[in-house]
């Protein structure tokens, strides 16, 4: 692509500015105090009632729970805006030589074979993470991490997995449960005439733990279904259209 | 210069070079990963100054705030490679069209 002088005169001023905004940045970033007061105190002083002695737990599922339930719904949007988009090309499916991979698992042993080895410990693992997220660095959303890789793999290795073939309820069901136990458990917060997402102090650690449960299941289905192009069911792929093509 | 200050100082500039990246490429999917880059570098600034606590211990909040962020961009980067999927497939073309304006025609 021939650039004219003006274009390359036009990234070059914009390369000035970027450099001064970083500028500015870095200025301020250098000015900031050394030692501000922040929330930590009182999130250290609260943390006997929050129902989980990982401070970043209690904060993510207790003290700012309402960030967390907007960041589930998030991903909910932006699973259906995939589905939305994908329209009727009904899979991402990945094709080698011809063959879709996913109905050729001997097209990568090494793969597969790794996927047959690793792949119960990793569900193992991501249990594991799901709960010492309550007194160690873990948690729902790394949890659902951990399974949407396994998933990916899946995928990739080309190995059949009941995934495919779950009813389409039971698709919807899996992806929307996240945001519905944290909504159910603040509406019910609600209607024990407490404020939404209040949770008691003696019952908050399996509050909490539901929560996180319901959110990992959704947040790795959501995962491997974005990877796929919006759906975890495989779809009756139409003819491959050429790209651009009118029809 | 202490450590969470280099690392607030790096963050910036990843987050410089993504914006120049995201305004400059002209080939959608370099525009994704170059917001990826920019997101990159907050969640390194927000970390950063997470760590200037009087106690021991960081602070949980910009922690707990990363988190949420990063579950975030993974979501606003899933959507928008669907979008470039789709456009690719409307239009056949992966960079925004010069003139701004994209028909089915182009």
């Amino acid at each position: 692509m021939k650039e004219s002088r003006k274009q390359r005169l036009a990234t070059f001023g914009f390369g000035v500015l970027v450099a001064a905004m970083v500028g500015v940045l870095a200025t301020a970033v250098w000015h900031l105090p050394e030692e501000p007061p922040g929330l930590a105190g009182e999130v250290e002083a609260r943390l006997g009632d929050a129902g989980a002695s990982n401070p970043v737990t209690a904060v993510l599922l207790n003290f700012r729970s309402y960030d967390t339930l907007l960041e589930i719904a998030v991903l909910l949007l932006a699973v259906l805006g995939a589905q939305v988009l994908a329209g009727d090309e009904a899979d991402l499916a990945i094709v080698r030589d011809g063959v879709r991979l996913r109905d050729d698992p001997s097209s990568n042993p090494v793969l597969e074979g790794f996927v047959r080895v690793a792949g119960p410990i990793m569900v193992l693992f991501a249990g594991y993470l799901l709960w010492v997220g309550g007194h160690a660095p873990g948690g729902a959303f790394q949890a659902g991490a951990v399974l949407a890789a396994l998933g990916i793999l899946l995928l990739l290795a080309g190995t059949h997995t009941r995934l495919a073939v779950m009813a389409p309820a039971v698709e919807r069901g899996v992806m929307v449960a996240g945001l519905g136990a944290f909504l159910t458990v603040g509406i019910g917060m609600l209607l024990a005439e407490r404020r939404f997402l209040e949770y008691p102090v003696p019952g908050a650690k399996w509050l909490m733990l539901l929560i996180e449960t319901c959110a990992t299941v959704s947040v790795a289905a959501i995962m491997i279904a974005l990877f796929r192009g919006g759906r975890l069911i495989r779809g009756t792929c139409p003819p491959q259209r050429e790209a651009g093509s009118k029809s | 210069m202490t450590t969470q200050l280099f690392y607030a100082l790096c963050g910036v500039s990843l987050f410089g070079i993504g914006f120049y990246g995201m305004v400059i490429c002209s080939h959608l999917l370099r525009k994704v990963l170059a917001t990826n880059l920019m997101s990159s570098g907050v969640f390194l600034v927000l970390i950063a100054t997470a760590a200037r606590t009087s106690g021991g211990h960081p602070d949980p909040v910009p922690q707990a705030m990363v988190l949420t962020g990063v579950v975030v961009a993974v979501s606003a980067t899933a959507l928008a490679l669907a979008l470039v999927r789709r456009f690719y497939r409307e239009t056949g073309e992966t960079r925004l069209p010069a003139t701004g304006v994209v028909t089915k025609e182009d």
